[in-house]
């Protein structure tokens, strides 16, 4: 009798004590996007906390330039958050191969994506996944609707009016045509090279084929690019060679330029800097009736740390990550960052549905560099930003830098050999 | 006979020192130059002897890469040393001269770039050199010489040198304090004696005072030397990792800062970033040694 008291006494301060455990649950994410702090804190975070009761959610962002480096040191200490902010393609792939972020492909969430939205936090084989993707960013160009306007231009769609009216826009002389600079080079590579390249190389067809071997980055499709972005040159402002990615950006929201080749991640912030109408066009195609393509980048996603004690909890999250609610908060809260789960979401900013619309209408395709191709030696995404800035301020001919790239491809990378 | 006594209070009071050094400096460095003979393979750490080297000094993309660094290092060298330098002892000599008025201000005007943070440093050039905001086009332009103006930092035949002088302007009150201190110590009746013999002005300056204060310039030629050839901080802040453009401003410590900790796509390996840290190290303990036994031991020393 004494006993089976006693017994209950300890099953009840047992149970008593793992309810109490399970209301501590505290997850912790590791992330790089420390400009979304408030958005995690305000909107995100309390509605998952809404809906599941007993589990905490702390979001913990370290500088984007010291992420990498921090969560790597984190991660080989053990310790680090239990969920893991993904960067694309190989730096995720290496902490999956090394063991530190758990494989996900049992979680019935993940079939809400797209394979090609999948294939950045992939294994090379697909055959295991460790990310789910959060979001992409897309490229084309934002304009100054106003300026637009007063030089009666219209949004152009093929490479001649593009050109025809950066024209207009120079010869008029009351706008910077162009505000890119190539003082920190990985503008010219992306917000270049990278988002009027597709058109060219037509999307996944030639990112595939050159993955595969088939084609060279001497071919015609990936030299092109450079020769129209060497057109470029006069359209920029003076002294561009030394002009950062800060300046263009200010020298376009303080209304003096007139176009911004962009990522779709400018959105929020230009939305708060700049007190003029904007518009957004894709990347021009050759002829009028063309296929377009766009680069619709997968950029982030979120993973879970294999050595996390809270795994379940961890998944319930991540589960949530891949559903419409979130979907729908963060695409609202974060303009620019589109979801990339297969439900399709009510955007609420116009320069953000713009952009989003060109889903529709053309083929997605992802930075050329990105998958496989930057693991050796010489780095081709690198590689790739020296060319573009070298094509725009004609330091070498674009036949020259293709040749440049595909030696240092096939120096390392099998198919090419 | 009397045993030699153990002087234990030497090694008691050697011990703290020893240990702190050896912990955090000797170790450190023998772990960096040991990783240097590694490589990781499949997941596991492996004994490659100097294959990381060979890679380095034999495979043409990282050789390119490091010659580069080195002679972009050798230049940022060369302009310390043929402007910094001069323009130090310049100034101490102007300073310790016993009729100029508010020495004391000039000393500290001059001196305070050198604890100002390198990436105020940095922003703050690149913002009065910037095409755009900065005051460097129009300061040119309202005296007429506008067409000079050039984006500098932008530039690959400028970037480098451009850096370099930013630098010197940031730590020329280093040689021209040590330089200062070391022109105080002449004795005020060496001098005298000089101008009874009919020395005075420039001549008194460089037939007395110079080599009276060559060892001075000599340590301070090896701080700058040491100092450049391990520099980092200011290419990383104003050009970034990348050392734009097109690397004409690499040098050794951003070359090695790639390496070891990896750049957007390119993943870091610090088997191949130590052997780069190693290389560094046995040029400075080159470049240090012919110092040391080729210079400073026939430097003739003067009792004062």
């Amino acid at each position: 009798m004494k006993l089976r008291t006693l017994g209950i006494a300890l099953a009840s301060t047992a149970l008593m004590t793992t309810a109490a455990m399970a209301e501590d649950v505290t997850l912790t994410i590791e992330s790089w996007r420390t400009d979304d702090l408030t958005l995690w804190q305000d909107k995100i975070i309390p509605a998952f906390e809404k809906d599941n009761p007993g589990i905490k959610v702390v979001f913990s962002p370290t500088a984007p330039t010291e992420y990498n480096a921090a969560l790597n040191s984190k991660l080989e200490a053990g310790s680090a958050g239990d969920l893991i902010t993904c960067r694309p393609f190989d730096a995720s792939l290496a902490l999956y191969e090394a063991g530190h972020l758990a494989a996900l492909d049992d979680m019935d969430a993940m079939s809400n994506f797209s394979d090609v939205a999948k294939s950045a936090w992939q294994t090379d084989d697909a055959s295991a996944s460790f990310c789910v993707p959060m979001a992409s960013v897309i490229h084309g160009f934002i304009y100054n609707k106003d300026a637009f306007d007063e030089l009666g231009l219209e949004v152009p769609t093929t490479e001649a009016e593009f050109f025809a009216v950066l024209d207009k826009i120079k010869d008029d002389g009351s706008y910077i045509p162009m505000a890119m600079g190539t003082n920190d080079q990985w503008e010219a590579a992306t917000m270049g090279y990278n988002n009027i390249g597709p058109n060219y190389w037509k999307g996944e067809e030639g990112r595939l084929a050159l993955i595969k071997g088939e084609q060279k980055l001497t071919d015609e499709q990936w030299v092109a690019p450079y020769a129209t972005l060497a057109k470029w040159q006069p359209y920029l402002g003076f002294g561009y060679e030394a002009q950062t990615y800060p300046d263009s950006q200010n020298l376009f929201t303080l209304g003096r330029a007139a176009i911004y080749p962009a990522g779709s991640w400018e959105i929020a912030g230009f939305n708060t800097q700049a007190d003029f109408e904007m518009g957004a066009f894709k990347a021009p195609v050759k002829a009028d009736g063309d296929t377009c393509y766009i680069s619709d980048h997968t950029d982030i996603g979120i993973g879970l740390n294999a050595a996390s004690p809270n795994a379940d909890a961890a998944k319930t999250f991540l589960a949530w990550v891949a559903s419409p609610e979130f979907a729908s908060i963060f695409g609202n809260a974060l303009p620019g960052f589109f979801p990339l789960s297969k439900t399709p979401v009510e955007l609420e900013d116009p320069l953000a549905k713009e952009f989003a619309s060109w889903r529709g209408e053309c083929e997605s395709t992802i930075r050329s560099t990105y998958q496989i191709l930057s693991r050796g030696t010489p780095n081709l995404e690198n590689e790739t930003w020296g060319a573009s800035v070298a094509a725009i301020k004609g330091t070498e001919t674009p036949e020259a830098l293709g040749a440049k790239l595909q030696e240092g491809l096939s120096s390392w990378y099998a198919p090419h050999q | 006979m009397n045993r030699p006594r153990i002087r234990w209070h030497i090694a008691v009071f050697l011990a703290p020192a020893v240990l702190v050094y050896t912990t955090i400096m000797i170790l450190p460095l023998f772990n960096t130059l040991r990783l240097a003979l590694y490589s990781r393979i499949d997941q596991e750490r492996i004994f490659v002897g100097l294959q990381n080297f060979m890679t380095l000094f034999g495979d043409p993309v990282w050789a390119d890469q490091f010659w580069n660094a080195l002679g972009n290092n050798v230049w940022f060298f060369v302009i310390h040393m043929l402007v910094q330098n001069p323009i130090g002892i310049a100034l101490a000599a102007m300073l310790s001269h016993h009729k100029l008025r508010f020495a004391a201000l000039y000393r500290s005007a001059i001196f305070i770039p050198t604890i100002l943070s390198f990436v105020i440093v940095g922003f703050a050039w690149k913002l009065i050199l910037s095409p755009i905001w900065g005051i460097a086009p129009t300061m040119l332009g309202s005296v007429g010489l506008g067409f000079l103006y050039q984006p500098w930092l932008g530039k690959e035949e400028y970037a480098l040198t451009t850096l370099s002088l930013i630098s010197v302007w940031q730590f020329v009150g280093i040689p021209m304090m040590l330089i200062y201190a070391a022109l105080l110590t002449i004795p005020e009746e060496i001098l005298e004696a000089g101008e009874i013999d009919g020395i005075t002005g420039m001549t008194a300056f460089w037939k007395i005072k110079l080599p009276l204060i060559l060892p001075s310039i000599g340590i301070i030629s090896i701080l700058t030397f040491v100092g450049n050839f391990n520099a980092f901080d200011l290419i990383y802040a104003s050009q970034g990792a990348l050392a734009g453009p097109d690397f004409s401003t690499d040098i050794l410590g951003t070359f090695f800062y790639r390496t070891f900790f990896g750049f957007q796509l390119q993943l870091g390996d610090p088997h191949m970033g130590a052997a780069v840290a190693s290389a560094m190290f046995a040029i400075i303990l080159v470049g240090v040694c012919v110092y040391l036994f080729g210079i400073q031991t026939r430097l003739r020393r003067y009792q004062l």
